[in-house]
């Protein structure tokens, strides 16, 4: 188990070097192929000529590539000096770089992003796995009958219909209409029942989209694991009909509902793009989506980093949990 | 007042033994399943008893109803079904006195793994993947008795031990892919018996493993019957393990008994031509290697649009020796010696002659 786990994180941090080189090479590599000058991003491009110089001393532009990579990733993981004429800045560990527009750190300006996009996820999360898998298990255990097919129709909406069109729906008329609800974040240190209410909308439309996916993947799951061969024998045995579903075959149903989690929580992390924006949620996705607009691209490094970093974490969460639930990962 | 021997009244409460004879017997058992394409007749009108201490082998093709057979006795068919493809079973099946079809569910749930028990065909795929082999026996034994867990896991190690497992109390903790295929039928066994059920029912429990291993899982199953004095219905479609284990045998075709005797008189004086075709196709230590096996000709019937008449009518080399009655008539089971039954229309004379001339030397 124990050289399992350190396999896995030796992997884990190999990965993570990848996506680090790669979204290095994409984002800083690109511009300068195509000929804009990442220094004129800094300062604008009707600058002085000395101000684009100075900055590109600072930022070590000339540099060879990959001392410039050695120094990002030196950067996020010790954090990094700036000098230009005898002024040095520090930027503190994990070093991003600084934001083009608002010449600020970027890592700052996502920490404080991390918590609304966390509440989100975390929140949306419970629900839908709660409402998703409730929803595939009764359906494939009355496979077939109104209650199945109403279900599956309504995942069937669930899945079709995007966030903007029932994010929109949910607002008109749970917080314009009935006026129930708040639709404004409130950080959860202020105020729980705040917190609560401004995330319930949010909530509640991105988990319909995801318990839909996760509705019919545990219906699909749920009747292939009905159909083996040791729930036959769990029946043989004369156990109770909860103790063959509840037990042995959710089990079983368990593990490919696992894999998509991970894979799902880790992306979210990311940012819910269209979630945060239907809803004004200054999270990661929001980050992400003005800076592409605004071409900060520190910043759309950043968010990808951490994006990456999440789905390569819940995945290994993930493997760690197959090997608890299922013995013959163990070994392998 | 005459004896009420419906089946209603059997269902009221009592236990109405008028109507059965035996420790098990089944009456008119009839399996179907609706489906797109129509209605399976799985089973179509089965009977037959069993006592205590005795085998019965139940043999036939796939698609014959053996299983469908086996797992109707264990009420399997109609637990956890909804809706429109739920299966359609009538007739009657006595256990010790009680009506199984009539029965409350939960009742004959409580009879499952603790009178009536089951050994699958193959254990890698039968055994929970998850669990270890002990958390499976323990749980099986635990439902029927209200014991703690260290009793049951005893209760577990012994029974592995009982069935030749070495090691025990080592391997009771072992996961189902850490055990060879017949050590998993060995736990697959032990896990059946836990309970001293009194009726066993092993569906093709040799088919999964390789022959020297099926050798002594033929042995054991046998041992145990002795041991623990309980009524086996052994289903197959290989005779040679039939021949190992069976006083009675049984053989169906198309959902229903064409023939049914004693071990030896099905063997040695079989009466049904598909019977016949059974053994022809059968290898046989004794026989010349240069002689060809003798198929039977053709494809298991349709379960859905069941041939006219006589089912094996289509690949019965003597259909067309019964005057058209094969193709019209459906034969019913009728005794053609003393505890022997088989459905055919040939009269004995041309049974009698076709066995004598055609069939016999070729076995």
């Amino acid at each position: 188990m124990l050289a399992y786990l350190i396999r896995r994180l030796f992997a884990v941090v190999l990965m993570l070097m990848v996506v680090t080189l790669v979204t290095f090479g994409i984002f800083f590599l690109i511009p300068k192929m195509v000929g804009t000058d990442p220094a004129t991003m800094y300062v604008g491009k009707q600058a002085d000529p000395a101000a684009i110089e100075g900055i590109r001393q600072k930022m070590g532009l000339d540099d060879p590539i990959l001392v410039q990579f050695w120094e990002f990733v030196r950067g996020i993981v010790v954090g990094r000096d700036y000098t230009s004429g005898g002024e040095t800045t520090h930027c503190a560990a994990p070093c991003f770089g600084y934001s083009f527009r608002t010449e600020q750190a970027v890592w700052p300006i996502l920490l404080d992003r991390i918590p609304v996009t966390l509440s989100l996820a975390a929140g949306a999360c419970v629900l839908w796995l709660l409402g998703g898998i409730t929803t595939g298990v009764v359906s494939a255990l009355r496979r077939g009958t109104v209650v199945d097919r109403s279900a599956m129709g309504v995942a069937l909406a669930g899945v079709s219909l995007p966030i903007y069109f029932t994010g929109v729906v949910a607002l008109a008329i749970f917080h314009y209409k009935l006026e129930w609800f708040d639709a404004t974040y409130v950080p959860i240190e202020d105020s729980f029942t705040g917190w609560l209410e401004g995330l319930v909308l949010p909530w509640v439309t991105l988990a319909f989209l995801y318990a839909a996916m996760y509705a019919r993947l545990t219906r699909a799951t749920m009747l292939e694991v009905l159909g083996e061969d040791y729930i036959r024998t769990a029946r043989a045995k004369g156990l109770k009909e909860p103790v063959v579903i509840g037990k042995h075959a959710m089990r079983s149903t368990m593990t490919p509902i696992l894999t998509i989690l991970g894979m799902d929580l880790g992306a979210l992390i990311g940012g819910a793009i269209l979630t945060e924006t239907t809803f004004n949620l200054q999270g990661l996705g929001q980050a992400a989506i003005r800076s592409i607009g605004e071409r900060d691209l520190p910043i759309i490094v950043g968010v990808t980093l951490i994006t990456a970093a999440s789905v390569v974490v819940a995945n290994l969460i993930v493997d760690l949990m197959y090997a608890v639930i299922d013995p013959r990962v163990r070994l392998a | 007042m005459t004896p009420d021997l419906t089946k209603t009244g059997a269902a009221v409460g009592e236990p109405v033994r008028d109507g059965a004879e035996g420790f098990l017997d089944v009456r008119d058992l009839r399996i179907h399943f609706p489906t797109d394409d129509g209605l399976v007749k799985s089973v179509d009108g089965l009977s037959f008893k069993l006592e205590k201490g005795e085998t019965l082998g139940i043999v036939g093709e796939s698609g014959s109803g053996k299983s469908v057979t086996s797992l109707g006795i264990m009420g399997l068919h109609t637990v956890g079904q909804y809706g429109r493809n739920k299966a359609r079973i009538s007739g009657e099946i006595w256990l010790n006195g009680t009506e199984l079809l009539s029965a409350p569910p939960d009742d004959v749930r409580k009879l499952r793994g603790r009178e009536i028990s089951m050994i699958f065909q193959d254990p890698l795929s039968a055994l929970h993947p998850y669990y270890t082999i002990g958390q499976q026996i323990v749980e099986a034994y635990r439902i029927h008795h209200p014991v703690d867990k260290k009793t049951a896991r005893r209760r577990a190690i012994e029974m592995l031990d009982r069935v030749g497992i070495p090691q025990p109390d080592k391997r009771v903790d072992s996961y189902p892919h850490e055990f060879s295929g017949g050590m998993r039928q060995r736990a697959m066994i032990a896990m059946s018996l836990v309970n001293n059920p009194e009726l066993l029912i092993a569906d093709e429990p040799t088919t999964a493993l390789d022959v020297t291993v099926q050798a002594q899982i033929l042995d054991l199953i046998r041992d145990l019957q002795k041991e623990f004095g309980s009524a086996v219905i052994v289903i197959t479609h290989d005779l040679g393990v039939v021949a190992e284990l069976a006083d009675q045998i049984l053989v169906m075709y198309g959902g229903r008994c064409v023939e049914r005797g004693t071990a030896e008189k099905v063997f040695y004086e079989p009466q049904h031509p598909y019977t016949w075709g059974l053994l022809g196709s059968m290898p046989r230590i004794d026989r010349e290697q240069t002689e060809r096996l003798i198929p039977v000709k053709g494809t298991p019937p349709s379960l859905i649009n069941v041939p006219s008449g006589c089912a094996f009518h289509p690949r019965c080399p003597y259909a067309g020796e019964t005057g058209g009655r094969s193709q019209t008539e459906r034969p019913e089971l009728r005794e053609v010696a003393e505890r022997h039954l088989s459905a055919c229309h040939l009269t004995d004379e041309q049974r009698g002659r076709i066995w004598t001339e055609e069939i016999a030397p070729k076995l």
